[in-house]
């Protein structure tokens, strides 16, 4: 401890050989050698301006740069970080903790070591953990592979096809130790391309008709939202808000305005944008483009999730050939990559990440259609809201809207998984049920007995067999403490414990809070410790619910408590 | 500073049943307190500076018709909106999150600060101290800081420590880093507090509402607090110029630890020195009884002084034979070779009373106008060039003025270190949008607020005019003259454009080592910008030119006329805590109290007649000149209150054998200070935390300081001293305490008009100029006209001089000196503070690490630095700020002074010393001594 008391220290240190040495100080300690704090490598800071090029740098452009620097190096070295932080003369506590919240980015601090060159994430979300993801982990562990290092990874979009791996940039569907192992080892980290339909593919068939006609002047905004409406297309985000009102609503905001699209999808269990993206990304990108040409986005920013090397290697490929076709002169389309982290699914941490920020959820109000991006108002739209627009524009509302059954509107990708024979994406009536969902996946899996189900991704809660016939749409689940949210429905069977279930996606929130307000913060982390006892505190995980739910900032602690008091109250069983 | 009247457009809404009105822009919480509501909050530190960031959730409400509750703190109330603050479901969830924090936090008999926000919460709320849930694990303990101890144990993740770090100080340090339940607060790249950047202003430490971060002296070993205090005073910083208000707590007569309040200087902000640099006043070396120099002992300009020497020098004396002794002393000379063989130096650090008193002495009681203070040796060329300029020598806007420009222009000054809470509102600006253009020799990428810079512009040191003047061409060539106001409210704009005629950007280019087009640029962005605002410091001042430096900076504000509107103005950044005050009340060899010129006959005649005596017709000497005066035999007696003008003065060691050559000195301070060991009598005299006082910020602003604790031993008050002084030399002076002596100071200073003593006492300050009684003082003038004869401010055209001494082979390094951030002035004060003397403990010169590989020394060896009149040696520190070619010193090491080293060479029209250039030698200490072998 510091001593201040009135006589500490001694008689000055005159000594030395000075000409006149009196010190009036103790001199208990030796000056530094340098400034405060850290010093910084002029060669950090060549090395970054060799990686991420001159400047000058933009500060919404750090996670780009941080990208860059991982990609080159493999991961973020705290010399190189101090480099950066020089070159865009930010504080080294802006970097840091940019680079620390995101769980791609591997910051190495001075005199710690440097991960293996070839990294294997394996998935253990619900999806895959059900499909054995633990035993693959441990197989993968115990080859204990030179050079190659093994990472637990959260819901990477592929659980119709689990277990499933990441080698580097590489997926590997069906992943087992054998084949992940082989593409380690070989160094095959670059993704696979799917074969999508190109631009040229898209023309011929008529695509982007309607975007030619918008920017013709052959359309009217007003019509196109009025076609929407009456579409019945709501954000297919989770939110289920009306897309046509979301527009005028930017619309109503002085400009400049700006657009988001959403491509974040890190709901576990959901991989429906994925499944267009990397089949059919025009449809989705005429209908981003008609999107900005109608709330007159000065600039479109796509947040792809870094999960999805292929599709952000596909909007590498295609846009600039959009912008070569003439087809994106109304506006500006910048691809911004995500980083690790589901919190950005999030519209408004999504804007902070935009902005090269952590990506923290925004207080509302203001809603992000007010005060977004750069604090402009700002449409945010989910990647499968805008695939449906051409068509819809294209065929008129009804096509789309009468498609429902049950009272709703328009289709549904349902995106299923678990214990079901063929899972995937099924393209459905919107209110179909999961009694339907099975039926289209050839029912339940061999030996499998349908025991419940997940009707909305992780935070959707958890609903027995016995409510096999709830419409699955927006609204129709809230009374029973779920939601129907990105349609992700993970099919669970008699040979799930649900405890586990909820325990490994209350570890999922609690890996992936963003951190900043303490009901989600404190309470998800005291959930996972609670939950992990032989015996839940009933009582406790109420109360803990009820905080969480009442007084987190955004979705993900509100909605966190869903999966457990689904089995308070649907699985009694499963607690004794 | 808010001019523009807001429109107050209230709203109506429900509050708990009760309707209630709400200003604009107002939260729910702010309206609930005004109404008695009380809410619980954490992360909501409602004052100045501070956003609500409603991450704590301590204060959720409820509000009718919303699926969730809602944090008061940030949420606004729309009309007609019920609010409930106090129902069921809100308050189960304000209890649910003190009882998740309460379950990670040490246990309240263990913790670091029971009397946190926290933990006073937790006792208002009525909720269990103990939580049902289980802790999570516990971050170690971080003592790596001197003042601060990091304990984030009891951290909270509230985020207040990073909005004091990046939004209020922005010093940058502190990051909230990782995510989720690992969130952390990190400093740097999650570095210890002690290896980071910290520069320690202590703001996280004050906004912090768990004990997280604490002033590490309250703590025990373990990390508990074991010290409280058991008062709390209103006072000042005793350290610079911008005058921080501070609430000083004390423990049993000793000071305890130190927070901001909100002055209209520093709404609760402080720095290191102001917070954490407060013992020195307990320090052993404190004097407690008058000391007398033994007969017999030579003063010697070359004598160690050492602590165990003091016996030897001096020997303890009463009070009653000190002070005769002292006074005889001086009168004796004044006897017999006249007044003028006597001379005083004042201080800057001492109260506006002080100063009066002490120049009212000098010139009452030995008829002579030798008496002078520090400003000579810091802003002199300033205020003369402003007197020449404006007629008058103060800013003619308050550093807080920044808030509202559009550009700022900050040169020859690095606010970071030496006026940290200023620097802070200039980046407060910064950060919102305005341009700052910072113009030094040395780089400052080492403090925080480079980094909000526009422009940087490291020019060659001592090529302040041609840089200036070509941005005075630039402005007169390119049309950028306001052409209304120079003809309205300036003289001699024709000879000025004649002047800078030849000052084309491409020819002072290679002059000044800035771009032409740099030039142009920023020539343009100053002269166009609705509201630019000029910052200088000792950079522009302590040259042989700095009085034609200061003459640029005055004529790019006039011909633009970028002065005396909202955020435009001229701001010499004033070092010490008084110099304006000092300065003001007459401590000054030329002018009497609101610089009136001693020769101007009037005034002596109206001061002979209130003073009962003659008054000396012409001028005085300054500090420099009497040193020379007394090696020429004309100076014979000295008495120095307050100041060390043997580690100030430039060639030291001139200085010192001119004060070991005088007959008779009498010292009175604090400290046996470098200069008290050649007096013959030493008075103890008060510090600022033990006295009463009125203090004179930068920003014009007069201040009261309340004495805090006692003076230790048999020490006295300096007011009471002087007047000791005077009735001993036959003066009748009465005065019964400092009010009397601000009483009738006020009654000769017009500048005072409307300013009280008890006014201050209930107001704790008012700016002046004052109108009236009951308004606030003038802080932005010169709007209409200006206080010269004319009413317009003269344009003084500037010419390039080369600094006195320039480099050349012998002498290859251009030396400059200076201050640093922990390390006030001679470093009598700061370096017998033990946090201070713990963060700077030892004497450094600064070099850039390339001049370092060349001159074949590695960073922290110890070095000699020569120059034509001394040598020093000290340690090497690489520092890339310092341009390759430079040396800096500061000037605060006894044991390495810098002023050894310096040219005594005066500004002709200033009188102050070219301290920031002088031709300069660096060696290695090893090969000397090889090479002597």
């Amino acid at each position: 401890m510091n001593d201040m008391s009135v006589n500490g220290g001694g008689q000055g240190n005159g000594g030395g050989g000075g000409r006149r040495a009196i010190h009036p100080g103790a001199g208990r300690r030796n000056a530094n050698t340098h400034p405060k704090g850290r010093v910084l490598d002029p060669a950090d800071a060549a090395a970054v301006r060799e990686i991420v090029g001159e400047g000058p740098y933009e500060r919404a452009l750090l996670i780009e740069y941080l990208h860059k620097i991982q990609d080159a190096e493999g991961y973020l070295a705290a010399g190189r970080l101090h480099g950066l932080a020089d070159l865009m003369r930010l504080p080294m506590a802006e970097v840091y903790e940019v680079a620390t919240f995101y769980a791609h980015f591997d910051v190495v601090g001075d005199g710690e070591e440097a991960p293996a060159p070839v990294t294997i994430r394996v998935c253990e979300s619900l999806s895959c953990m059900l499909a054995g993801a633990e035993k693959l982990i441990a197989e993968l562990e115990a080859q204990d592979l030179p050079g190659v290092r093994v990472v637990r990874a959260p819901c990477v979009g592929s659980c119709d096809t689990a277990p499933c791996a990441h080698v580097g940039h590489r997926h590997v569907d069906h992943a087992t130790a054998q084949t992940v192992a082989a593409l380690a080892t070989e160094g095959a980290v670059e993704p696979e391309m799917p074969a999508y339909q190109t631009l040229g593919d898209y023309i011929e068939e008529g695509g982007y008709k309607v975007l030619k006609s918008c920017l013709a002047g052959g359309q009217r905004v007003e019509d196109i939202i009025a076609t929407l409406s009456d579409g019945g297309l709501r954000g297919l985000g989770g939110a289920g808000f009306p897309t046509g009102r979301k527009w005028s609503l930017v619309r109503a905001e002085k400009g400049p305005r700006l657009m988001a699209v959403n491509g974040d999808e890190g709901e576990p269990g959901t991989f429906k944008d994925r499944y267009y993206l990397e089949r059919r990304p025009h449809q989705f990108l005429e209908g981003m483009l008609i999107a900005a040409w109608a709330v007159e986005a000065a600039e479109v920013f796509i947040y792809m999730r870094d999960e999805y090397p292929a599709v952000l290697e596909i909007l590498a490929r295609e846009l600039p050939k959009l912008k070569a076709a003439g087809l994106t002169k109304h506006t500006k389309v910048s691809v911004r990559r995500g980083a690790g982290a589901y919190i950005c699914g999030e519209e408004s941490a999504m804007i902070e990440s935009i902005e090269g920020k952590r990506g923290l959820p925004r207080h509302r109000p203001p809603y992000v259609a007010q005060v977004g991006i750069f604090n402009r108002p700002t449409l945010v739209n989910n990647v499968e809201t805008l695939y449906w627009i051409p068509k819809i524009i294209a065929n008129g509302p009804a096509w789309f809207a009468d498609q429902g059954v049950s009272g709703s509107k328009g289709l549904r990708s349902y995106s299923v998984s678990g214990r079901v024979k063929s899972p995937g994406v099924v393209l459905a009536p919107a209110g179909s049920t999961v009694k339907d969902l099975i039926e289209r996946c050839g029912g339940m899996a061999k030996g499998h007995r349908f025991k419940g189900y997940l009707p909305g991704g992780a935070s959707g809660g958890i609903l027995p067999a016995s409510m096999a016939d709830i419409p699955l749409d927006f609204g129709q689940l809230e009374k029973h403490g779920c939601f129907v949210g990105s349609h992700a429905v993970v099919v669970l069977s008699d040979k799930d414990d649900m405890k586990d279930v909820a325990l490994n996606l209350m570890k999922f929130f609690e890996d992936e809070s963003c951190g900043q307000c303490t009901p989600c913060r404190n309470g998800t982390e005291k959930a996972v410790s609670l939950m992990s006892r032989e015996t839940w505190d009933v009582g406790l995980l109420q109360d803990l619910a009820q905080v969480m739910r009442d007084a987190s900032i955004c979705g993900l602690g509100q909605a966190a408590s869903n999966p457990v008091m689904s089995v308070v109250k649907f699985f009694p069983d499963d607690l004794k | 500073m808010s001019a523009n009247t807001t429109k107050t457009k209230t709203i109506t809404f429900e509050l708990d049943g009760r309707t209630v009105e709400a200003l604009p822009d107002e939260t729910i919480w702010q309206v609930a307190k005004r109404a008695g509501t009380k809410i619980p909050h954490l992360c909501w530190l409602p004052e100045p500076g501070y956003r609500s960031d409603g991450n704590c959730r301590a204060c959720m409400v409820e509000i009718e018709g919303e699926r969730v509750l809602a944090a008061s703190c940030q949420r606004k109330p729309s009309a007609g909106m019920k609010v409930k603050t106090a129902s069921e479901r809100a308050k189960k969830s304000r209890e649910m999150v003190f009882e998740l924090l309460i379950a990670d936090q040490p246990a309240k008999e263990d913790c670091h600060d029971p009397r946190s926000k926290f933990w006073t919460w937790v006792g208002d709320m009525g909720v269990a101290t103990t939580s049902r849930f289980p802790g999570a694990d516990k971050p170690a303990m971080d003592t790596s800081h001197a003042a601060i101890a990091v304990n984030l144990d009891a951290c909270i993740n509230c985020g207040l420590c990073v909005r004091a770090c990046r939004e209020v100080q922005h010093n940058d340090v502190i990051g909230m880093a990782y995510r989720g339940s690992g969130a952390k607060v990190v400093f740097d790249f999650d570095n210890s507090m002690g290896n980071s950047t910290c520069v320690a202003c202590g703001e996280c430490v004050q906004a912090c509402p768990t004990g997280a971060l604490m002033e590490a002296n309250l703590l025990d070993a373990a990390g508990k607090r074991v010290a409280y205090e058991d008062h709390a005073v209103d006072t000042l910083c005793p350290y610079c110029g911008v005058g921080c208000q501070t609430k000083v707590h004390v423990k049993d007569n000793k000071i305890l630890y130190v927070d901001g309040r909100n002055g209209p200087a520093n709404e609760n902000r402080l720095c290191v020195k102001g917070r954490f640099g407060f013992d020195y006043i307990h320090h052993k070396d404190r004097l407690t009884k008058p000391l007398i120099r033994r007969d017999g002992v030579a003063k010697d300009a070359n004598m160690q002084l050492r602590r165990e020497d003091i016996d030897k020098v001096f020997r303890e004396a009463t009070w009653d034979e000190a002070l005769e002794r002292a006074a005889m002393g001086l009168k004796r000379i004044a006897d017999q070779h006249g007044g003028k063989a006597l001379a005083g130096f004042g201080s800057a650090k001492g109260s506006n009373e002080e100063a009066y008193l002490f120049q009212k002495f000098i010139r009452q009681g030995f008829g002579t106008n030798n008496v002078d203070h520090c400003t000579r040796l810091c802003h002199a060329s300033s205020v003369a060039a402003l007197m020449e300029g404006l007629n008058s020598g103060a800013v003619t806007a308050p550093f807080m003025a920044a808030e509202d420009s559009d550009c700022m222009i900050v040169i020859g000054a690095r606010p970071a270190q030496n006026h940290p809470v200023a620097a802070t509102y200039i980046k407060n600006a910064a950060a919102r949008g305005a341009k700052l253009i910072i113009m030094d020799p040395r780089g400052q990428s080492g403090d925080s607020y480079a980094r909000y810079a526009s422009h940087i512009l490291q020019f060659k040191p001592g090529m302040d005019v041609a840089l200036l003047n070509a941005m005075l061409n630039v402005i007169v060539t390119e049309g950028l003259v306001d052409i209304q106001y120079v003809q309205a409210h300036t003289e001699g704009y024709d000879a000025l454009k004649q002047a800078v005629q030849s000052f084309e950007p491409e020819k002072m280019a290679p002059v000044c080592g800035i771009p032409a087009d740099t030039i142009r640029e920023v020539a343009r962005l100053y002269a166009k910008s609705e509201r630019s605002i000029i910052f200088w410091g000792m950079g522009v001042s302590q040259h042989t030119h700095g009085t034609d430096n200061a003459r640029c900076l005055i004529a790019l504000a006039l011909v633009t006329g970028q002065i005396g509107r909202r955020g435009t103005g001229l701001h010499p950044l004033r070092g010490q805590n008084n110099v304006q005050g000092a300065s003001d009340a007459g401590l000054i060899p030329m002018v009497y109290p609101d610089y009136i010129s001693v020769e101007d006959p009037a005034t002596r005649a109206r001061y002979e007649r209130l003073w009962g005596t003659k008054l000396d017709p012409k001028r005085g000497l300054t500090v420099v000149e009497i040193m020379k005066a007394i090696h020429d035999g004309e100076i014979r007696g000295m008495y120095v209150m307050g100041e060390n003008p043997a580690m100030s003065d430039p060639d030291v060691q001139h200085a010192r054998e001119a004060m070991a050559h005088l007959e008779h000195m009498v010292v009175q301070d604090i400290f046996l200070t470098e200069t008290a060991w050649h007096a013959d009598v030493v008075l103890p005299a008060s510090a600022h935390a033990e006295k009463w006082g009125t203090f004179t910020n930068t920003n014009r602003t007069v201040q009261l300081a309340r004495p805090v604790v006692d003076p230790p031993g048999e020490a006295r008050q300096d007011w009471m001293l002087i007047q000791e002084l005077a009735q001993r030399v036959g003066l009748k002076w009465t005065y019964r305490n400092v009010s009397e002596v601000f009483t009738e100071m006020a009654s000769v200073m017009p500048s005072l008009d409307n300013i009280t003593w008890d006014r201050l006492v209930d107001e704790g300050s008012v700016t002046y100029p004052c109108d009236d009684p009951t308004k606030p003082g003038n802080e932005i003038i010169f709007a209409t006209s200006f206080p010269t004869k004319s009413g317009r401010a003269k344009l003084v055209p500037a010419k390039l001089l080369a600094p006195d001494e320039m480099p050349d082979e012998e002498y290859p390094l251009v030396l400059t000196t200076g201050r640093m951030l922990e390390h006030w002035h001679t470093g009598s004060m700061t370096r017998r503070a033990s946090n201070l003397d713990s963060l700077e403990p030892e004497a450094v010169a600064s070099l850039n690490p390339r001049e370092i590989e060349r001159l074949g020394l590695v960073p922290g060896e110890r070095i000699e630095v020569a120059t034509r009149r001394g040598v020093i040696e000290l340690k090497c520190r690489a520092d890339r700020d310092v341009p390759e070619g430079m040396v800096f010193i500061p000037f605060c090491f006894a044991e390495a002074s810098a002023n050894m080293l310096t040219n005594p060479k005066l500004d002709p029209m200033g009188k102050i010393p070219e301290f920031k250039y002088c031709a300069a030698r660096v060696d290695r200490i090893a090969a000397q001594v090889e090479a002597a072998e």
